[in-house]
């Protein structure tokens, strides 16, 4: 059974130390600053397949010791501070990826397999950094070399959505890749804008884009909870507020400056 | 002229250089935060249906109106991986005489004292897209170096089978074919006002330049109106601050 639970109940079931896939579509914000308030430490981040100002906040506020991931932008407000800092710093083991290894690495997990090919990527530097990435001889098919990447099976997988039934089924639409975090995972933990009365797997056309409640083990409402960052045809992203994060995170100082306003915002709207 | 319409000028050259470029391709696909690329894609989808040749499905990463995938994020990477994508676009914070980018940082790994977002898709997308146009605004030499400080993505790997790779580099000053037998760039055109010696000046690497190199060819009247229009209005949703600036230099 999914449990419907507060937003700060809901931080409190992750855990020091546990891998925590997050997504770039659906990103639950409200519960990063809930998480960053209960000062969990110890995470290790997986970016499914890249990340902003999420993993950049759980960086700056010291949240993490480990990120695999594509890539960590701000898009158009520019690169993200605190992940290039903590780079120079050594603050966090660094584990470069590729967008669709980690697409490949959740898939294994979702089939119960230890690793998964992919294609491509041989000649990349990623695989002098990545030593558990191996290049081996197709054991089937035409002689040829191929990649194999390990199984990615994070503990906590955790998103924002529009909406959950009261069943704990949620709407995730076309973003797919939510499905396959929730599928890879030990357990996943939603944040949603509305809980709704009628049965999302009722009808033919409902059921299409939902995670069905089996893979989902909490649920909490946070009404706008990916703020400032935009929510599918629910909201924009507000550019100014990650613009202006994006100004003052340059420093330290700023960095803790703006978080501290970030929490206790958070606070007065909760 | 004013600034800003120069400005505006040197964009309609880069995205009238893109479409040509494109010219042929079934399925272009274009990443976030890449304006010029994904007007370049719009103008050759709208020269098409004008001239009845055959459409051209465009895949704008992180638009909705542009983006028929319905099966998340993956998607663009098996559609790649099955044939189904002609075309793609990389940049990168270094791109080397091979070909090769790096889009991870400078200096030595990981602790790298210029760091960048990260490789994206890049080091897959390279080895799978037939047409992959190189597109970096800055021509400098710091930019275009004999040897990038960490390959995100190889453009040629001997090792193994594969279709996708780099087909041309365009920058600010100048349009380079991909000779992928040689292995290197050679000079196609250039933008006016720049000379062949102010490339040289600017690229760090080695590239072919033959005695005669043309400027590149500006766009036509029609293909501005073309911009200027319809082009501009279908940008709006995706980069709504860029369509704006271009509209406001008229």
């Amino acid at each position: 059974m999914t449990d419907i639970v507060s937003l700060e109940a809901l931080a409190a079931r992750i855990n020091p130390g546990e891998l925590l896939a997050i997504p770039v579509n659906g990103v639950a914000m409200a519960a990063t600053a809930a998480l960053i308030e209960a000062g969990v430490s110890g995470l290790r981040l997986v970016c499914v397949p890249i990340s902003g100002l999420q993993a950049d906040l759980l960086i700056g506020a010291g949240t993490i010791s480990a990120i695999e991931t594509s890539a960590v932008s701000l898009g158009e407000a520019g690169g993200a501070p605190r992940f290039a800092a903590g780079i120079r710093a050594g603050a966090f083991d660094l584990r470069d990826s590729t967008c669709p290894a980690i697409f490949a690495g959740l898939l294994a997990a979702q089939k119960g397999v230890p690793f998964m090919p992919i294609a491509g990527i041989i000649g990349s530097d990623l695989l002098r950094v990545r030593t558990d990435w191996k290049v081996v001889d197709s054991p089937v098919g035409e002689p040829g070399q191929v990649v194999v990447v390990p199984a990615i099976a994070p503990d906590v997988a955790l998103f924002h959505a529009p909406e959950a039934d009261r069943a704990g089924n949620v709407r995730i639409g076309r973003h797919r890749e939510l499905a396959s975090m929730a599928y890879a995972a030990k357990r996943t933990l939603v944040t949603v804008e509305r809980i709704v009365a009628r049965n999302l797997l009722e009808t033919e056309d409902s059921a299409a884009g939902v995670l069905p409640s089996l893979y989902v083990d909490a649920v909490a409402v946070a009404e706008r909870g990916a703020w400032p960052l935009s929510l599918w045809d629910e909201y924009a992203g507000d550019d100014a507020e990650v613009a202006r994060y994006a100004a003052m995170a340059r420093t330290e100082e700023g960095f803790h400056a703006y978080l501290s306003a970030h929490l206790a915002r958070r606070k007065q709207v909760a | 002229m004013s600034s800003a319409s120069a400005e505006r000028e040197r964009r309609e050259l880069l995205i009238a250089t893109i479409a040509g470029l494109l010219d042929g391709v079934r399925h272009v696909a274009v990443g976030a935060s890449s304006p010029i690329p994904a007007a370049g894609a719009m103008l050759l989808r709208a020269r098409n249906e004008a001239a009845r040749k055959p459409p051209v499905r465009m895949t704008i990463l992180g638009s909705k109106q542009h983006n028929f995938f319905t099966n998340g994020s993956v998607e663009l990477f098996d559609c790649a991986a099955q044939g189904r994508v002609d075309a793609f676009f990389l940049g990168g914070g270094q791109i080397d005489g091979f070909g090769n980018i790096n889009l991870v940082g400078t200096g030595d790994y990981p602790t790298t004292n210029v760091r960048w977002p990260g490789s994206f898709g890049s080091a897959y997308l390279y080895h799978l897209v037939p047409r992959v146009i190189l597109f970096r605004e800055e021509h400098s030499p710091r930019v275009f170096v004999p040897k990038v400080d960490f390959i995100s993505a190889a453009a040629h790997t001997p090792e193994v089978a594969r279709r996708g790779g780099p087909y041309a580099l365009l920058s600010n000053m100048a349009l380079f074919d991909f000779a992928s037998e040689r292995g290197g760039f050679r000079l196609r055109s250039i933008h006016p006002p720049y000379t062949a010696a102010d490339i040289r000046a600017n690229t760090g690497f080695a590239y072919q330049e033959p005695e005669h190199v043309p400027p590149t060819a500006p766009p036509d009247a029609a293909t501005r109106t073309l911009i200027r229009g319809r082009i501009l209005d279908e940008l709006a949703e995706s980069y709504p601050a860029f369509a704006r600036s271009m509209a406001e230099a008229a």
